[in-house]
């Protein structure tokens, strides 16, 4: 008779999986429900941007920028911007400096909302789910009504924006604004007093301050370890300088940072909270002035043919910071360009958010980061030669089940 | 704490220049004002010699014992593979961050470069990828696998590179297909 010595087995979750928005394989070494070790494959939907961008001017990059990422479409074209400004000299009008504050904080407060509803959903909150994104339809209205679009809005200009922002249009922002200060006790009840959800998130997923530092998280990822990073206070780039604002820790409301899911969701709330301020602030202080350092387009891409240099261009997105470095050649095209999304950085502390976790845990954990990534359904379980599959409704069942194990 | 005594981007120039005196070159500091309080942005840029790369990054922790690493991004030119880290020092510093990027040059014939995943472990991805966008080689790279591009792409093509490029047949020129 064969004796068995081996106590662990190997689980492959994705490349396609409902906790995931964007395809990711994660291969993990199970003990019973427990999670021992986990390696991280990624690429499984790498659409070569930074090749395509060759073949473009700096305009039409904007536009194929912007779809980098549904969610953070404003980000990604506007980092871009900021750095090929900062090749060309191209100076910004304060009046656009300050609407370009109100959409990145628009866009964040969507974002987070989005993710709060995918949070309470991982753990098997739908009715949440429902309440956080019929919030985040009237940010949608307010986001089509200043840009014109709900999801790529194609407000970014290189040298500015592509729409004022007039005091004809502050009633609806002010009205949306206070909406969502309605709101937020609401959300702050659920999400950080209600007993399940802490018992589902406290303790759970911690990355340590010292990992966050060693692994170069960024972002909300960062924060509620207690990593003082966010690029709009660091640098005060667009108008930041000029408005009130700090870094979001979890020690802010609870004296104490953990580093833990609860602490994610914590600091994700107050974002919103300071996100809703910056709004208000921007528009109180608004100067007049230009949208465009540039209005005619053709002038401008003329004026981009001609420069040769490098430059960063840096900026907060939802998730962390964005980071994007541009060379240009005195050419038509762009000569090299690197994207960094702020997942780029926040996968590799998954590893220890993830090891010694339980299998149902995984959903919420690997949410927790708020990877850009998109979902379908596919779990494998391969135990010695016999394969297991566990599909999506079964593995999001094994967390409501915990969820409902946990209320008993 | 180092990092509660910052410097300023000249003094931060200065000190990697007396430190590696033949390795420092094309440095250049960066200004730009934004909002209307005209707060100033940082960003520093500097070229390195390959053989004093490595201790030219750890000369970082000098400055900030908790230096960001942001990623590499990088692109050949003729005969040489440019690599440039991103950095950044003083987060935390309320309008203080400098950002510094730090280039190095690499021969095509000789495409080698020292890993930094041992200061900062973070890296190990961006490090990946520069091998197997632009076929450098990551001396002592802890995972030394793909991570972007999948197993059963042919060894050897490297997307990022100008010179072999992305054979034809990877690449769909959707305004040469007929409608």
């Amino acid at each position: 008779m064969s004796q068995t010595t081996k106590t662990s087995y190997q689980l492959p979750i994705g490349p396609i999986h409902p906790a995931l928005k964007e395809p990711v394989a994660f291969e993990f070494e199970i003990n019973g429900e427990q999670i021992i070790d986990v390696s991280v494959s990624l690429g499984q939907v790498h659409r070569a941007v930074e090749w395509a961008a060759r073949r473009r001017n700096p305009i039409q990059v904007l536009y194929l920028a912007e779809r980098i990422c549904g969610i953070c479409s404003y980000c990604h074209p506007m980092a871009f911007a900021l750095a090929v400004e900062r090749a060309a000299g191209i100076q910004v009008p304060e009046h656009a400096d300050y609407i370009r504050v109100i959409h990145g904080e628009l866009e964040r407060i969507c974002s987070h909302m989005l993710w709060a509803g995918v949070a309470a959903h991982e753990i098997g909150f739908d009715t949440v789910l429902f309440l956080t994104w019929e919030i985040r339809e009237k940010l949608l209205d307010l986001t089509e009504y200043l840009t014109g679009n709900r999801v790529t809005k194609a407000i970014t200009m290189i040298g500015g924006v592509r729409r004022d922002i007039t005091p004809d249009m502050y009633p609806k922002i002010t009205e949306t604004m206070d909406y969502l200060k309605n709101q937020f006790e609401k959300l702050r009840r659920v999400f950080l007093e209600d007993k399940t959800f802490k018992m589902r998130s406290q303790g759970c997923g911690i990355l340590t301050k010292e990992n966050a530092l060693k692994l170069a998280a960024v972002g909300p990822t960062a924060r509620a370890s207690g990593v003082k990073i966010d690029t709009r206070v660091d640098q005060g780039y667009f108008a930041y300088g000029d408005l009130d604002i700090d870094y979001v820790t979890p020690d802010v409301l609870t004296g104490e940072v953990n580093g833990d899911v609860y602490d994610r969701i914590i600091v994700r709330l107050l974002e919103v909270k300071q996100a809703i301020s910056l709004i208000e602030q921007a528009l109180e202080h608004m100067p007049s002035g230009p949208i465009l350092a540039e209005p005619k387009i053709a002038k401008l891409l003329a004026t981009l043919k001609k420069v040769s240099g490098e430059a960063i261009g840096r900026m907060e997105a939802p998730r962390g910071e964005v980071f994007h470095y541009v060379k240009m050649n005195a050419n038509e095209q762009v000569y090299a360009w690197k994207v960094r999304a702020p997942t780029y950085a926040n996968i590799m502390p998954w590893v220890p958010m993830l090891k010694g976790q339980q299998i149902a845990d995984i959903p919420i954990v690997a949410a927790s980061t708020d990877p850009c990534m998109s979902c379908t359904n596919r779990v494998t379980v391969v135990k010695d030669n016999t394969t297991i599959s566990l599909n999506k409704e079964e593995l999001h069942q094994k967390s409501i089940e915990k969820t409902r194990r946990l209320v008993a | 704490m180092i990092r509660d005594q910052q410097l300023t981007p000249e003094e931060v120039i200065q000190s990697f220049q007396s430190a590696f005196p033949k390795d420092i070159s094309n440095t250049r500091i960066e200004r730009h004002t934004v909002g209307m309080k005209k707060i100033e942005l940082q960003h520093l840029w500097l070229r390195v010699s390959r053989n004093a790369f490595k201790d030219v990054v750890s000369h970082l922790f000098t400055f900030d014992e908790q230096p960001h690493f942001v990623v590499t991004s990088g692109y050949d030119i003729d005969n040489t593979i440019d690599l440039v880290y991103h950095f950044s020092i003083y987060h935390g510093f309320r309008h203080k961050e400098q950002s510094i990027n730090i280039t190095v040059s690499l021969p095509k014939s000789d495409p080698t470069i020292d890993t930094i995943t041992d200061l900062f472990p973070g890296a190990l991805i961006s490090e990946q990828e520069k091998q197997e966008m632009l076929g450098v080689k990551v001396n002592n790279i802890p995972v030394d696998k793909r991570v972007f591009i999948s197993e059963d792409f042919p060894k050897n093509v490297y997307p990022w590179r100008r010179d072999e490029g992305v054979p034809e047949q990877y690449a769909k020129n959707l305004h040469k297909e007929k409608q």
